[in-house]
């Protein structure tokens, strides 16, 4: 059947979430973009929420069965409490998950049962590279394999939280295929650079970071023999970022719908006429198309079918239209919301971001 | 409850059915009814009737069921906690197969032969004796159509100002209607060429305005009702777009829809009865929308495949060619679109009130489908715009759907209330 209503326990964890978003991260918002750093007692929370151990299988100390789906949904709420200090939060999964999904035994059992435990995990991912037209499938970054090891040649950006990482998951062209290699952060040749700043998302601390012949052993390898299967876990990682920006979409058209009914201008509030009302309907109509796409998508891939196109149909969908929406809600306030005392500008900053996250938002 | 993407597997089944009418029946005749524009689509009528027909009784016999078990009507009602809790797919089953038969041809799906929107709105606010007394005769004998006549010539979105008018004769215990109405979608099938009926709206009080305007049913051949034209048209051209004049009208008292005991119709659910049809239709019309965008979508898709053009759902945007990024975005259009579709829909199943939604989804449709069909012809150039393929003929179909039903202003205008808590009077 074709229905809409999410289970109990989804309703339950989306208003914990949610509750989370409002209190914590509505609250830290603005003071974590504007010292660029998430609040500790923010993250701890977020991590107590135990978001990311419910997502890994009870053998590894987790209390769960990943789902697309429920994930979403809650990624949703984060994605409306903040961006910034979600995707800190998040940024453990960008080992953990691609882990859970294409470990061989060894692994899972080597690494999972960290991301369990009550202390925030120092692991993270270096994927994307300092080129313009960046393509997930295509990196300069090499791994070759000589004997029983691999050597990985190349430079990251956006590494998340790699300043404090113990580990990264270095992503690397293998014979034209993308891999995943497990890098703990003492190997020689890893040097973490400088933090690179992005135009929004402020609150997570992002790094360059080089790769100079580091070497690991082939067991390193994600996935053993089998390694990974990039386009999979893409469609996971676009699934997620669509819904974080439906959930940036609709903190700022909330926003703006409130501050139209509001704001008065010759003699009634703003809402009144059509060419604000209707921009908030459209804004209502396209995050509503959007969110249903994502649902769809995640429903796929948790029931087994081949969700790659929906998920990319829905991640493209999403970029075009957090950037419209929030770009409408700085519109709908005018000069105020060029102003950064309204959230609306982090939001429209953070919203451009999106088409430039691939793979770096996986929940 | 749990979130679900599921075509039932009755669905599937009746799906595949009519996509072989929609390939075999309405494809191949579609140039040709498009060229001769007031030619009726006989094969397809023919070949649908006895379908429809057995959806008509169906549906009727549900709502007469319903009705007997003390719930209210059709389309808002809440299943009892005692009946069985197989979900409602009718509404859901509808838009599937309309979606599939305006994938054939939009224009020869309007021909179909059943209740249509009379129906809608007899089953919106009819009693049960007005269900049987009217609806029946969908459900046996020949082919026959149902119509609702709404629009006037300065009556169009506006409909609250409608000036067609109905006057209660004691002395014969009918009401008189005079006026005249266009724009009316199967109106000469239903009156003149089929014994079917047309639902009138008309006011009984012109200072009340909306309140004053009533839904009446007038049968196929009663005297007073003259079609006086029918419309040449853009597109959709095998539908038939009737224009008629009211000349004293004379219909009997009882075809006042409703709970009609008093004569001045004041006890009916008049306008509000109008608006909760829409509830119904407007997925309607988003699906059959959703169809030719699918059928443009497609061919535009395919034929290019052969040039060479392949869609590409893997790489990232920068790298896709402007044709490729064009046909992901008419996909992502079209997905949205059956999407909010398809829960406007599932709401209405289900007895949730769907009217953010199926505004939501005919303004998504509406827009999405008139690019998509633009765009089909655009990617295919000389071909697509020459009339050796349908794609220009489906660019000039769709863009009824986004004026028909409430043009996408109108929808757009209710989307904009509903999330602001606005009256008419607040938003205009």
């Amino acid at each position: 059947m074709y229905s809409f209503d999410m289970t109990s326990e989804q309703k339950m964890l989306v208003d914990t979430v949610h509750r989370y978003a409002e209190k914590m991260l509505r609250a830290a918002y603005r003071e974590a973009e504007e010292s660029a750093a998430a609040p500790a007692g923010t993250i701890r929370t977020g991590w107590e929420l135990g978001l990311l151990p419910a997502g890994i299988d009870a053998e590894y100390g987790g209390y769960g069965e990943y789902s697309a789906l429920t994930s979403a949904l809650y990624l949703e709420e984060l994605g409306w409490g903040d961006v910034g200090i979600s995707l800190h939060l998040l940024s453990p999964n960008l080992f953990a998950l691609p882990v859970a999904l294409f470990g061989d035994n060894e692994q899972k059992a080597a690494w999972l049962p960290r991301f369990t435990e009550a202390d925030f995990p120092k692991a993270t991912a270096a994927l994307v590279e300092p080129v313009y037209q960046f393509d997930p499938n295509a990196l300069a970054t090499t791994a070759e394999r000589e004997g029983d090891s691999y050597t990985i040649q190349g430079v990251k950006i956006y590494v998340p939280l790699a300043q404090n990482a113990e580990v990264f998951l270095v992503y690397a062209q293998e014979k034209n295929r993308t891999q995943a290699f497990i890098v703990p952060a003492e190997t020689p040749g890893v040097q973490v650079a400088e933090r690179v700043v992005m135009m929004g998302a402020h609150a997570l601390p992002v790094y360059t970071v080089n790769f100079n012949g580091v070497t690991v052993p082939a067991g390193n390898r994600l996935g053993g023999a089998r390694g990974i299967r990039m386009n999979r876990l893409l469609t996971v990682s676009r699934i997620s970022a669509a819904a974080l920006a439906v959930g940036q979409a609709r903190a700022a058209y909330e926003y703006a719908v409130k501050y139209a009914k509001e704001r008065e201008a010759f003699g009634e509030p703003i809402a009144h006429r059509q060419s604000i009302a209707f921009m908030l309907a459209n804004m209502a109509i396209e995050i509503e198309g959007v969110r249903l796409q994502v649902w769809e998508a995640a429903w796929r891939y948790d029931n087994r079918e081949d969700a790659s196109k929906l998920a990319m149909l829905a991640k493209q969908a999403a970029d075009k239209m957090v950037l419209e929406v929030t770009d409408n809600a700085v519109q709908v306030l005018g000069g105020h919301g060029y102003i950064r005392e309204h959230p609306v500008e982090l939001w429209l900053r953070n919203g451009r971001g999106f088409a430039m996250w691939d793979g770096l938002i996986i929940g | 409850m749990t979130i679900e993407f599921k075509t039932p597997d009755e669905i599937e089944k009746q799906l595949h059915q009519v996509q072989i009418v929609a390939e075999n029946v309405m494809r191949p005749e579609s140039r040709m009814l498009d060229d001769s524009e007031h030619a009726r689509p006989l094969n397809f009528v023919h070949m649908m009737w006895p379908q429809m027909r057995e959806m008509e009784r169906a549906n009727l016999e549900a709502s007469l069921r319903r009705a007997r078990n003390g719930s209210d009507s059709d389309n808002g009602a809440k299943p009892k906690s005692d009946e069985p809790k197989k979900p409602r797919t009718a509404n859901l089953s509808l838009v599937h197969m309309i979606e599939m038969l305006s994938w054939g041809d939009a224009g020869v799906y309007l021909c179909i032969p059943s209740s249509a929107l009379a129906g809608a709105a007899i089953q919106a606010v009819g009693t049960p004796e007005q269900k049987e007394r009217f609806l029946r005769r969908f459900t046996e004998g020949e082919p026959k159509w149902g119509a609702m006549a709404m629009t006037e010539p300065q009556a169009g979105s506006d409909t609250s100002n409608i000036q067609t008018s109905a006057v209660f004769d004691e002395e014969t215990n009918e009401w008189v209607l005079n006026g005249q109405k266009i724009f009316c979608t199967g109106g000469k099938l239903a009156y003149a060429e089929s014994d079917g009926l047309i639902v009138v709206w008309a006011t009984v009080d012109k200072s009340a305005g909306r309140a004053g305007m009533k839904p009446f049913v007038v049968e196929a051949g009663t005297p007073g009702l003259k079609i006086v034209k029918v419309e040449d048209k853009l597109g959709i051209r095998a539908s038939d777009t009737a224009s008629f004049v009211l000349d004293n009208c004379r219909v009997p008292a009882d075809n006042l829809l409703g709970e009609s005991g008093a004569k001045s119709g004041g006890e009916t659910k008049g306008f509000k009865g109008a608006m909760r049809t829409f509830d119904a239709t407007r997925p309607i019309v988003a699906a059959s929308a959703i169809g030719i965008g699918r059928a443009a979508f497609e061919f535009a898709r395919d034929t290019l495949a052969k040039q060479g053009v392949r869609m590409d759902y893997e790489s990232p945007r920068w790298k896709l060619t402007t044709v490729q990024a064009d046909l992901l975005d008419m996909e992502i259009q079209l997905c949205q679109a059956w999407l909010l579709t398809v829960k406007a829909t599932a709401m209405l199943d289900s007895g949730d009130d769907n009217k953010l939604m199926a505004s939501m989804c005919k303004v998504k449709a509406g827009k999405a489908v008139t690019v998509i069909t633009q765009k089909a012809v655009e990617l295919l150039g000389p071909l697509g715009y020459s009339t050796q393929t349908l794609a220009e003929k489906w660019m000039r179909d769709a863009k009824i759907n986004d004026i028909y039903e409430g043009t996408g202003q109108i929808n757009t205008l209710i989307v904009a209330r509903e999330i602001l808590g606005y009256t008419r009077k607040e938003l205009k």
